[in-house]
Order: structure tokens, then sequence, then C-alpha cells
């Protein structure tokens, strides 16, 4: 119950900061507008007001404040105008529609959850290789250190237009990008995992004489899945921003990140708080789902209490 | 196994010699060891950390190979004998996987080595009840207490029927109370399976109730001062350790200890 609280008074501070904000961030655009609907402002004329400060505005102003909280396209949307338009565009618009978020969402989680696959698969197979090779350790790693060093959105304009001139286009050209970011965590937590087995547990099974494949099978991969799970839940969160990434350079015409694009070329601020929105929760609920299938694996390995 | 495999010394050093090379140069870590063990022995091995009775321990299992000298094990070169099955470890701690459950444990070599499932089910039903574990092969470890872990690895280094016994300190992180029972319990098995046992330790008491033969080791370099054949029975309940024979034992073991500090 006390967490439950702690939860909510969290929540209710950032509502009311966000709320707070809204006055100044909103304030010069809504006076202009009342005063171009013949309301009496001080002090008159958007000129004059340009440079003043906002908090005073809003004080001379009070009468205004109100409506910085609905204004059609204001700098900051207020939390409920955001809400409003995430229930429009996910519970009340058909999925089919071109303006769904939920048709925009799956555009994303599509390409999303391919390039996590991807980087998943990569990241495993990779890490193997480095456990397994002094060779591999030695060129591979710095390497893949090296590649979250680009900055992504430099790199996917790239990414997109090499793979576009080789015919690769739609869905592939995204989930590359996502496997780009995804594939790192999961090396970086696998190479953890499997050499987390102790000097003791190796010389165990070299008691046994045992054979490498057999090392892998037994010993290193099982003992590497809680560092697996852990890595999964930062890959799949990589690979959202990876898809949303990928779909803004193209101009591409659906997905969360096409939403974004559109709702900065038209001022629609509170299309891209809703879109950001839609990221976050679609992210939480990816994250929040990895997270129910580590319980029940680590549980069946009885590796959870 | 032909005759003269019977009269042959189980593990038989000669002159051995063991030099790491570490970053500060080279540590002697073992000197001219000399040690005939037979068949059937219960060899502990006994002296002050750095002495060399746990590296001793993994020569024989070929987890480290030495540099100079001859050690044989059954008769062959301890890798082969590694890679014959010739014995079974038990380390210092359990070692069990967490994701196993204890029979799943017990099973592990002898999925490794290619048993049948039946054999298995068989085998594991067998060294669980000779370490006194019925009916916790379904639980996980960490469901067991310390000593009851214990017990289960050794019942997993019994499974597979290895004539030898290499155990380095088994019990050297369980109290006082646990480790009597255990150490009762082990006497037990030791007559019941006639297997050969090398042990390390760093408890007189442990040492003397325990073996045959006592060998006593020393540091820098590590090397054997004392090889005592202890005069006790086989047949030992726990209230042996306060007769005569124990504490003159004992009080043997003590002096060899000392006498290895005093060249320091």
């Amino acid at each position: 119950m006390k967490q439950v609280l702690a939860v909510l008074a969290v929540v209710a501070a950032i509502v009311a900061i966000w709320y707070a904000a809204c006055i100044p961030m909103n304030i010069k655009g809504v006076l202009t507008e009342v005063e171009r609907a013949g309301a009496e402002v001080v002090p008159a004329g958007a000129k004059e007001r340009r440079d003043m400060n906002e908090f005073a505005l809003a004080a001379r102003n009070s009468f205004a404040i109100p409506a910085t909280w609905a204004q059609d396209r204001p700098r900051l949307p207020a939390p409920h105008q955001v809400v409003a338009e995430l229930w429009e565009t996910t519970v009340k618009k058909k999925i089919t529609s071109k303006r769904s978020l939920v048709y925009h969402g799956w555009v994303t989680l599509s390409a999303t959850i391919l390039g996590f696959a991807i980087g998943t698969g990569l990241g495993i197979l990779l890490a193997v290789g480095i456990v397994h090779s002094r060779v591999m350790d030695m060129s591979v790693m710095p390497w893949a250190i090296v590649s979250q060093t680009i900055p992504i959105i430099a790199l996917a304009p790239m990414i997109i237009v090499v793979l576009y001139s080789v015919g690769v286009q739609g869905i592939i050209p995204k989930a590359v990008i996502s496997a780009y970011l995804s594939f790192f965590p999961v090396v970086v937590g696998m190479v953890k995992g499997l050499r987390s087995p102790d000097m003791m547990q190796l010389d165990l099974l070299r008691t046994y004489n045992a054979t490498n494949a057999q090392r892998f099978w037994k010993l290193r991969l099982p003992a590497s899945m809680p560092y697996l799970f852990a890595s999964l839940k930062i890959g799949i969160a990589a690979s959202l921003v990876g898809a949303i990434v990928g779909e803004l350079p193209t101009g591409a015409v659906a997905g969360l990140g096409a939403r974004l694009l559109a709702g900065s070329y038209y001022g629609q601020t509170v299309q891209i708080w809703s879109a950001l929105f839609a990221a976050a929760i679609l992210a939480a609920c990816l994250v929040g789902l990895l997270g129910l299938i580590e319980r029940v694996v680590l549980k069946r390995m009885g590796m959870a209490q | 196994m032909n005759t003269e495999s019977n009269t042959q010394p189980v593990i038989e050093a000669r002159q051995l010699d063991l030099v790491f090379q570490t970053n500060d140069g080279p540590v002697q870590a073992l000197r001219d060891v000399n040690l005939t063990v037979n068949k059937g022995d219960f060899v502990s091995f006994i002296g002050p950390s750095g002495c060399g009775k746990t590296t001793f321990l993994r020569c024989v299992a070929a987890l480290e190979t030495p540099t100079g000298g001859s050690l044989s094990v059954n008769g062959m070169t301890p890798d082969e004998a590694r890679r014959n099955r010739a014995y079974g470890y038990v380390f210092q701690a359990a070692g069990l996987y967490p994701w196993r459950t204890i029979a799943k444990n017990i099973k592990l070599p002898l999925e490794i080595m290619g048993y049948s499932r039946d054999e298995q089910e068989e085998r594991v039903r067998k060294v669980l009840e000779l370490v006194d574990l019925k009916g916790f092969g379904e639980k996980f470890p960490w469901q067991l207490s310390g000593g009851m872990q214990q017990r289960a690895s050794i019942a997993r280094a019994l499974a597979f029927d290895a004539d030898i016994l290499l155990m380095d300190e088994p019990f050297g992180a369980l109290d006082e109370i646990v480790r009597d029972h255990l150490n009762e319990q082990l006497l037990a098995l030791w007559a019941r399976t006639e297997k050969t046992i090398g042990f390390v330790t760093h408890s007189i008491p442990e040492a003397v109730y325990l073996s045959t033969k006592i060998v006593v080791m020393s540091p820098r370099p590590g090397r054997i001062t004392d090889v005592i054949d202890s005069p006790l029975p086989k047949e030992r309940p726990l209230d042996i350790r306060d007769t005569p024979e124990f504490i003159e034992v004992a009080h043997r073991v003590r002096e060899g200890l000392r006498a290895g500090h005093l060249d320091d």
C-alpha cells in the first residue's frame, strides 16, 4: 500500500510539473490568439510581449492560463491533450486507418521484432565465438565496441541508401538498424554469462573428461541464462529505438517514426507527444513481456527461488 | 582388472617436482615428493596453506602437470587415468549446478560418460542412499543445507564407480558438528565401497580420525615432512578421539607440522 502511494505521488508530481510548465511555454501563443479574438491583453501587441518574461505575462493575464492547456498546436501540450490524442488514435480509430497509432505501432513493432531476432541471434553467435576463440576475442570485441560509438542517426540513412541501392527496402533496412543496436548488449551479456562458470566448475568437467561441446551445452549455456535475459531487456528497447530511427531519414509513410516526422513537419505537437508516449508504452510492454518470460524460464530452471 | 594391478600401488609419486612460473619468478610448489598409496588406503594430506597438499591432489587428478619426477595413477600417467575416469573429485565447495535438481546434478557425470537412462536412474538411486540423501533427488541445491549439498557432491563423485576418490577439503566450510557427522558417514562409506581415498584437510583431528595414512606437509617449498601409518583400528566410533592411541597420533602430526615450520 505504501509503495502504491509512493508511486502515485511520483506520478502526481510529474503531472503537476508538466501542467505548470505548460503555462510559460504556451502563454505567448495563447495571448496572441485571444488578442486576435478580441480580448484585452496587457501589454497589447505581440511585438511588445516578445521579449517579456513568460511568468510575468502569465501573472498579468491570469485569465488566459486555462487556455494554455487547451491550444490546438501548443508548444507543450498538456497531459490530458496527449491522453485524449492517444485514446483517439488507438481505441477510437479503426486499426486499418492511416491515422491509427495501433497501425503505426505495428509497423514499427514488426521491424523491431525482426531486428531484435537478428540482433540477438548474431549477438549470441558472436559471444560463443569470442568465448571459444582468443583470435575472435581480440578481433571482434573492439569492433563491436567501436560500432556502438557511431551515432545511429548518422549511420541509419547510409544503411538505408546502401540497402536500397542493392534492391532491399521495406522492413529489412529498419530491422538491420534495429539489429545493429540490439546485438551489442547481447554480445556483452552473453560473453560475461558464458564465462561466468568458475575454475572449479570447469575443473570438475575436466575430471569427467568432458568434450568442449558438452562443456558448452551442460555448463556454459545454462549458466549464461540470467545474463542473457538482462541483455535481452536492454536489447529490445534498443531495437525499438533503432526501428524508429530507421523510419526517420526515409520520410517513411508508416510507423511511429513517421508519425514523429509528420508531426514535426506540420507543427502537430500533440501528435508528436502521443507518438512518443506510444513508443515508450510499447517499449515498456516489450521489456515487461521479456521480464515475464525470464521469470518463467528461470523458475523452470530452478534458478529463481 | 588383472591380478598384477591389485598388488600395484594405486598412486605412486617418485621425486615429484612442480614449479609454477609466476610474475614474481618461479615458485616451488612441490619438491621431491615420494609417496606410495595402496589400494583401499585412506590417505590424508595435512599442512598449512601453501604446503602443496591441494597441488599434489590436483597433480594426481591431472589438473596440474608436474615439472619433474614421476607420478603414476593405477599404473598409468595421471592424464591417461583422467581420461579413463579413474577417480572422482570432490572440491572445497559443493559446486552443484543451481539449474539442476540433486538427482540431475548426480546424473551430470553419467550423461557425459554416456550411461543409459535406466542405468543413470539406478545409479542415482544407489548413491543417494549411500550418502543418506534418499528422497532429496528432486530438490534444487538451494533447498538443501551446506552439509547436504556437500554430501550430494560426494554422491556425484561416487556415481560413476571410479575406485579412487580425491577430496580437497570437502568439509572445510562446514561447522564442527556437521563435520563430525560427515566424517563418521565418510568412514562408513569408505568401509562399504573399499575405495582408495585421498583427502586434503588442515584439521588434525579430522586427519587422524579418518586416515590409515597421514601425510604431513610443510610449505616453501611444498614437501612431505612425515608419513604416519595410523595404528588405529578400521572400526572407529567418534569417541575413539579420546583414546591414548588417537592422542598419540595427533601429537605426532602436530610435531611434524611444527618441524616443518622450524625451517623458516
